[in-house]
């Protein structure tokens, strides 16, 4: 699997988007897809929310077992992925386009997000 | 003991077919080849291939073979007709449920017995012990068969274009040695899926050309190969119990809902009937918690363990649960207090990470297949 090179990742499987006008979307690696087995319900944080680097925002639970979502940056919470919440399979199918989760309005970010490179060796 | 997972002759096939593998039991076993959802769809609208290479076989021959389980066992084995199956039980001295079986009648003086994977030795232990007094050897079986399960609608065409074998004349729960793909297999009508289909015990030399030789021949047909985590949504949409959730030592057959596997009317005496006579009259005269099924009104997931909630008192605890991917909503087992144990009972709900979830009291199994 290929991990695409204009996003920054975290460890804890969580990608993040180069903000445009201070704002960034936030989805899981198709890496962490994949070992979650088929995501049957997506619990994200709501618009206005203040989210918080390194700290859960919400919850993916998939055939076999509960994982909670880590925000890879801390910000206000702008806008939920709706589609995803009523079709959570879309974290498998498209988990680097429609499967993306929430969008932030970035206040601040810790410096240990990795490239695309240092990711894939991480999760290799 | 070595703590390495144990590897079933299928494994290096598996891993090139991409399988995810997890640990169950000791043993090294794929969990998906790809999407499990997608694999359940297929044992209920097609056809899937499992290897069950875990499950432990033991065979029980001799002139006594017989009396020996009848006396280590709660069914009555004596009327097991020759290339019949019963699923059955064993249970200890206080009654409490060692494992579930189904006991496989190969000749007049042999049986063959298949246990799960987790319980495969503690089984061959207690019934090495329990048949000491009986002209009848105990033969651990579990290193000579591997074991493949096609599952499925399709089952039946896709292994009759690989056998000789009278398929036809092979009802549900039976077994018959015969030729399948060239190699000597048993081949029994049986499963854990819901759906009709066959187990088939083999050397383990010859597991990977029957596994080759069954996907050639359900490739039209949509077979694929198929992983534990559907094994496990496709048994709990049929209802059938899993050892380790729905039964336990702690468990009576009669507190599982399953006393009808004890055969009080058998001959000859049986490890547990003394407790078990007390459970069922007990059972009797003051239901204990009955199990029962749950579906969703929402989309979160009950777990084994989580409690079921009415008018704020905890009145049972989920067993078993998953998302359904027949009904489309998750799906539960759970023990619930009699009062409350009805279908149709309103108010019943799911602790789900602390939020009480609503949920439909329902009659097992939430599915059963079109005869």
């Amino acid at each position: 699997m290929s991990n695409p090179q204009q996003l920054r990742y975290s460890k804890e499987h969580e990608w993040l988007s180069n903000a445009e006008a201070g704002v960034s979307t936030v989805g899981i690696t198709e890496h962490a897809a994949n070992a979650l087995g088929d995501v049957v319900y997506v619990q994200l944080p709501e618009v206005g929310d203040t989210v918080t680097a390194g700290e859960t925002c919400g919850e993916l639970e998939s055939t076999k077992s509960v994982s909670d979502l880590y925000s890879p940056v801390t910000g206000e919470v702008v806008e939920a992925n709706q589609d995803v919440v009523d079709d959570p399979s879309l974290v498998n199918t498209a988990p680097f386009e429609g499967g993306w989760l929430f969008k932030v309005k970035v206040t601040d970010e810790p410096g240990d997000l990795l490239s695309a490179d240092e990711y894939t060796e991480f999760a290799s | 003991m070595s703590n390495a997972p144990r590897l079933t002759s299928l494994d290096a096939l598996h891993r090139s077919l991409g399988a995810t593998m997890t640990d169950f039991a000791g043993w090294d076993m794929p969990l998906r080849y790809g999407s499990e959802r997608d694999e359940h769809t297929a044992v209920r609208t097609r056809a899937g291939l499992f290897d069950l290479s875990h499950m432990g076989e033991i065979t029980v021959t001799g002139p006594d073979a017989m009396k020996a389980l009848n006396y280590a066992l709660v069914g009555n084995i004596a009327t097991i007709g020759l290339g019949r199956a019963r699923y059955t039980m064993i249970c200890q001295e206080d009654g409490g449920i060692v494992d579930d079986l189904i006991v496989y009648r190969l000749g007049e003086t042999e049986y063959m017995v298949v246990a799960n994977a987790g319980n495969a030795g503690i089984v061959l232990d207690a019934i090495t012990e329990r048949a000491a007094g009986f002209d009848a050897e105990v033969r651990d079986d579990r290193d000579a068969y591997a074991l493949i399960a096609v599952q499925g609608p399709e089952s039946p065409g896709i292994l009759a274009s690989v056998t000789d074998a009278d398929l036809d004349g092979l009802k549900y729960y039976a077994g018959l040695p015969g030729t399948v793909a060239g190699v000597p297999a048993l081949i029994a009508r049986t499963g854990y899926t819901g759906e009709d289909g066959f187990e088939l015990f083999v050397a383990p030399e010859h597991a990977e050309q029957l596994w080759r030789a069954l996907t050639e021949a359900g490739q039209d047909a949509g077979l694929v190969p198929c992983g534990l985590s559907c094994r496990d949504t496709l048994r709990l949409e049929a209802g059938m119990p899993l050892y380790g959730h729905e039964l336990t030592t702690a468990l009576t057959p009669f507190d599982a809902g399953l006393g009808r596997v004890v055969k009080f009317e058998k001959d000859g005496d049986f490890v547990g009937r003394t407790a078990l006579e007390a459970a069922a009259e007990k059972a009797a005269a003051n239901p204990p918690r009955k199990l029962v099924g749950l579906i969703a009104e929402g989309r979160r997931v009950p777990r084994a363990g989580f409690s079921v909630v009415s008018g704020g008192e905890v009145v049972g605890e989920v067993t078993s649960g998953a998302p359904s991917p027949t009904l489309g909503k998750p799906i539960a087992m759970a023990y619930v207090d009699a009062a409350h144990a009805a279908p149709g009972t309103t108010g019943v709900g799911i602790d789900i990470r602390g939020t009480h979830e609503a949920y439909e009291v329902v009659a097992l199994p939430f599915y059963k297949r079109q005869k």
